[in-house]
């Protein structure tokens, strides 16, 4: 895996990242970097193993269907940045 | 008062040698003193702690204190605090006020036990160093050119400086054990699922768990009393009874199968580390316990899975931050990209942003089986072998970190280096099992802790080893002379 | 190419609303229309340290729908993150479930104009809804509404199996009625509670590859449905036709200008990243969950309607019309349970009530006459103390809300039929000695006069006769 300033542009589009021209090559080196670490695991045989997402393989319980919350808008909206009639504010969007 | 073990405090509370309200100042008045060169605390809650310990002496006098009124602690500061900056140790987090609290700031609050703040950390847990804080490095009380170790820094450097008498921190690659190995103290990560991870800002999900930082095994049983159980905001907690970790301590430790685990003694490890633990193994024989090698193969690719695995849960953890409900918001965004981008690229860190670039890879279209797939089938691959070997053994005993304290500076500038520090750590957070670090001995003027690995659920036998080790030795009483 | 030479394969993904109190993930409510962000607590707006726990509600409901197309129930199913920004999505992940859904397969039989055809189910998913974004202007801003945020969605994808707008419009609507019958869903289209993403390709008769599709988004209601496929189709044609090439894209459909357009900014990476959801574990769900909801199914439409038919004796029309809607056939059920004469409710419900609920677009469920009350009104013309004729005076009352029941508005308004001969005799004695000249012409054999007499009997009792007793009577009298 080559890891160049297109691959490191591309996925910092997915991952909504600004990345300044003077840091491109810092990232495009990490990213080399951790990629060639990680590179020993593919000479591992790891056929019929079932991956392991929950280290207990534990089964999800369920919770009843009750409204538990009440409203708290005005609260939890003191931590956002701009809000106006309830509503949180971004640039506009066109969809 | 502040060399004083957990235990000891309650009985000198109990004993009116001094009152809540004294003992909470006395700390307070430390971390004033002391902090400034330590830099162990983001945020101070002196005010709130004084306030807390005068009402719970009214309690005490009446009779109704709680089992831990007014133990001083302190709480990492990815613990989400009611009313308090929770900030992660993150720009993005600079401006956050909490709206709740954690479930484990929750129960320590409801037994009495007070917060004096929160402390420093790596930037969402991801660091080995505490050099990766929005709020500077953390200096290591042994000594102040070397690094705390981390991401728990803050809270192991406070408990080791004797500023408080405890602290919370999270494990998601040894981020307890090994800041608490460098600072000399007791650190403990339970079995995942242990302990709620509800209101504990996420770093990799599937890895994180909460724990102790303490001064010995005996206060880690005392706080884990508290901690641990099922929480059902939490559906990954393990819904399961909560033995009294008191209680095992004192038991014998005659005719316990210790395992030495082979692929931790190899290349790179300090040799002063190495004869710490040959020693910590001779006690432990000489009490009865039987020692054995045991091997773990797959562990050789532990570091390359948890670089797989922790960084993707990380990616989608931190989408959250994007500078519209809370935390940081670029100034005057021109468009919705430029205020997601921006405002990611200025809120984030270089470290945290390059494990979201590296989580995002491995998960991306075409390489999600080579990556993150195959760091799941591994991670299965490294229980399995954790498993064969405790039919063999009751525990796994190896160092905790492969050198004491590096200096500040030293390996900021080599990522790979700093990842190699997490490589006897880990396993045991790949497999979910529990494992703390206690103290053996020191390296070039710098502690460093012995690690004992335990079967999952298995915190009480830890705890009762490592309790024996401290009955026989002193190094977890040792404290850096300049706060003893 | 004449369009006719084109044929159109078209797949539906729907998103239903299930019915439910709270939030797939946490304990806020789902109420439809609270002030914006009243119902975006910590979890749904995805703050820093919470996390998910599953609603069980929302797996009875979608075990419901999986049992009630046939499917196959998956006893573990897990949940995925999958990956995008937008500001409507809180957590820059929805949770839903990739590689192992709860239901997959089933099929359900629709109907078409002169027939019906199945179609394949391949599989429904849950998942949590995302918010609203509000593009009235905020100072040039949009503003984010997160009361919808983590509503629990059923997204049912079928097969590629439909070929016309009228077909895939058939089974969107088979399937409204199924969910709403099933109670898996209120159904309520004007509340977003059904949403479907259209895909579609054409290609030449004959072809067995599939053209490239286009997928039109959030497309709620089935006229919009229909125009938006219908556009598509043209659309497509006139691309092939002139030499092009379809590009496989996301679609938004304006009604307003009746075409669909690309999306402009949402999910313009293709690449989720999905990856399971490391807050939640999968779910286990054992055969005896699955059998206490087999034991609880509701009766679906068309079990209904044979029962319908066969129970009440009611034809096949009036079967399937009362049915189809289950609230309807409820409150029908209801009727006759008061009124004991199934076809005269049949009649009174299809062409009083539905007429006036059609006519002032009203719904079944918010239908002024309770059913108790038309049941009362139907037991009445059944025993001959009213006329029909009555029952619609007291019916409209009851409609206008000017009668507090049907039995005081008729006790109050004295409009119990006369059916005593006693009373009838003497007024049909002094008809018949007023009017003589129309006696004579009777009795020479001009029986059609039978409604003049009456007529004259209803006029002097202002309609309270017994039609039927007067008929009587005026016969024995004259015949």
């Amino acid at each position: 895996m080559i890891v160049d300033k297109k691959v490191v542009a591309n996925i910092a589009e997915l991952a909504q990242l600004e990345i300044l021209p003077e840091n491109m090559q810092e990232f495009v080196d990490s990213l080399t970097d951790v990629l060639n670490l990680v590179e020993e695991m593919q000479s591992v045989d790891t056929n019929g193993i079932e991956p392991m997402s929950n280290p207990l393989d534990g089964v999800q319980r369920l919770r009843s269907d009750t409204v538990t919350e009440s409203d708290q808008r005005d609260y939890l909206q003191e931590v956002a940045p701009e809000t106006a009639n309830g509503l949180y504010l971004v640039p506009k969007v066109i969809e | 008062m502040h060399e004083q073990s957990i235990s000891q405090m309650l009985d000198a509370l109990d004993r009116k040698e001094y009152s809540c309200e004294e003992l909470i100042t006395h700390h307070v008045d430390r971390i004033h003193q002391l902090d400034e060169q330590l830099n162990t605390f983001i945020t101070h809650t002196a005010e709130q702690a004084v306030t807390r310990a005068r009402v719970l002496d009214t309690a005490r006098a009446k009779g109704e204190a709680p089992p831990l009124a007014g133990i001083p602690i302190a709480h990492k500061d990815i613990f989400c605090t009611e009313g308090v900056k929770t900030s992660a140790g993150s720009h993005m987090l600079d401006n956050f006020t909490s709206p709740y609290d954690a479930t484990v700031v929750e129960k320590l609050q409801a037994v009495g036990a007070i917060s004096l703040g929160k402390t420093n950390m790596d930037e969402f847990a991801m660091g080995s160093s505490n050099e990766n804080s929005y709020y500077g490095a953390v200096k290591n009380p042994w000594s102040e050119t070397a690094v705390p170790g981390g991401s728990s820094g803050g809270s192991a450097a406070a408990v080791a400086a004797r500023l408080c008498a405890a602290a919370t921190g999270t494990d998601t690659g040894g981020s307890i054990r090994q800041p608490a190995s460098m600072c000399g103290i007791t650190g403990l990560k339970p079995t995942y699922g242990r302990v709620s991870r509800w209101g504990m800002i996420a770093y990799a999900s599937s890895l994180d768990q909460a724990g102790t930082l303490t001064r010995s095994a005996e206060d880690a049983a005392i706080l884990l009393n508290v901690m641990a159980g099922y929480d059902p905001k939490d559906s990954t907690s393990l819904f399961m009874d909560v033995p009294d970790y008191t209680q095992a301590l004192n038991k014998p430790i005659d005719g316990l199968r210790i395992g030495v685990c082979q692929e931790y003694f190899g290349q790179g490890l300090d040799p002063d580390i190495e004869s710490g633990i040959q020693l910590a193994l001779k006690m432990f024989e000489s009490a009865g316990a039987v020692i054995s090698d045991v091997t773990i193969p797959a562990s050789q690719h532990a570091i390359p899975a948890y670089y797989v695995i922790a960084p993707a849960e990380a990616s989608a953890n931190l989408s959250r931050y994007d500078g519209v409900r809370f935390g940081y918001r670029c100034e005057s965004p021109a468009d919705l990209a430029d205020l997601y981008q921006r405002s990611r690229n200025e809120g984030f860190g270089t470290e945290v942003k390059q494990r979201i670039m590296v989580g995002s890879f491995a998960l991306s279209a075409g390489y999600y089986d080579a990556y993150y797939r195959k760091a799941q089938q591994i991670r299965r691959l490294i229980k399995d072998d954790f498993l064969a070997a405790f039919k063999k053994v009751d525990l796994i005993i190896g160092p905790t970190t492969p050198t004491p304290a590096f200096k500040i500076g030293e390996k900021s500038e080599d990522q790979i280096s700093m990842y190699l520090q997490d490589i006897y750590t880990i396993t045991s957070n790949l497999a979910g099992l529990p494992a703390g670090s206690f103290p053996v001995g020191f390296s070039q003027g710098l502690p460093f802790g012995v690690q004992i690995i335990g079967n999952y659920l298995d915190e009480a036998r830890i705890l009762n080893l490592a309790h024996r080790l401290q009955l026989e030795t002193d190094w977890h009483k040792m404290s850096p002379e300049e706060f003893s | 190419m004449p369009r006719a030479d084109w044929e159109v394969v078209i797949g539906l993904e729907i998103h239903v609303q299930l019915l439910t109190q709270s939030k797939i993930f946490s304990g806020a409510s789902t109420r439809f229309g609270a002030d914006p962000n009243t119902q975006a607590c910590a979890i749904d707006l995805g703050l820093p340290g919470v996390l998910p726990v599953v609603n069980e509600e929302v797996y009875k409901r979608a075990v419901t729908f999986g049992l009630g197309v046939g499917a196959n129930i998956n006893t573990r199913s897990v949940f995925d993150r999958k990956n995008y920004f937008y500001p409507d999505l809180p957590k820059g992940y929805q949770i839903t479930q990739l590689s192992d859904p709860i239901v997959e397969g089933g099929e359900v039989e629709i109907p078409l104009a002169d027939a019906t055809k199945i179609i394949r189910i391949t599989r429904a998913h849950l998942e949590e809804d995302a918010g609203k974004s509000l593009h009235e202007d905020f100072h040039g801003q949009t503003g984010i509404d997160l009361n919808r945020a983590g509503t629990p969605l059923l997204e049912i994808v079928s097969e590629p199996d439909m070929r016309s707008s009228a077909e895939a419009v058939a089974y969107a609507k088979y399937i409204h009625q199924l969910v709403t019958y099933l109670k898996v869903s209120d159904g309520e289209m004007s509340q977003g509670s059904l949403r479907c993403d259209a895909n579609v390709s054409i290609r030449q008769f004959g072809d067995n590859e599939l053209g490239t599709r286009t997928e039109t988004k959030n497309v709620n209601s089935f006229r919009f449905l229909e125009r938006a496929i219908e556009y598509e189709i043209e659309r497509q044609i006139g691309v092939l036709e002139s030499g092009g090439t379809v590009n496989q894209q996301t679609l938004l459909f304006d009604p307003d200008r009746g075409e669909t357009r690309p999306m402009r900014s949402k999910e313009t990476s293709r690449d989720y990243r999905y990856f399971p959801e490391p807050d939640l574990l999968p779910v286990e769900i054992d055969q005896a969950f699955i059998e206490a909801i087999r034991q609880n199914m509701p009766e679906l439409a068309p079990q209904k309607a044979r029962r319908f038919a066969e129970e009440y004796q009611l034809s096949d029309e009036d079967a399937r019309s009362l049915s189809a809607d289950s609230h309807l056939a409820d409150y029908y059920e209801k009727v006759v349970g008061v009124g004991k004469d199934s076809k005269l409710a049949a009649n009174w419900v299809r062409v009083e009530l539905l007429g006036q609920l059609n006519r002032k677009n009203i719904d079944i469920s918010e239908t002024p006459v309770d059913a108790k009350e038309l049941g009362y009104l139907i037991a009445r013309i059944k025993d001959g103390s009213i006329s029909g004729k009555i029952a619609k005076t007291v019916f409209e009352a009851l409609w206008e809300g000017e009668a507090e029941s049907a039995e005081s508005f008729i006790e109050a308004n004295g409009l119990v039929q006369v059916s005593d001969s006693s009373e009838l005799q003497p007024l049909i004695d002094s008809i018949i000695q007023n009017n003589p000249k129309q006696v004579e012409q009777f009795k020479a054999g001009k029986t059609k006069l039978m409604d003049f007499f009456v007529g004259q009997v209803m006029k002097e009792t202002q309609g309270k006769a017994n039609p039927k007793q007067v008929n009587e009577l005026l016969n024995k009298k004259l015949g």
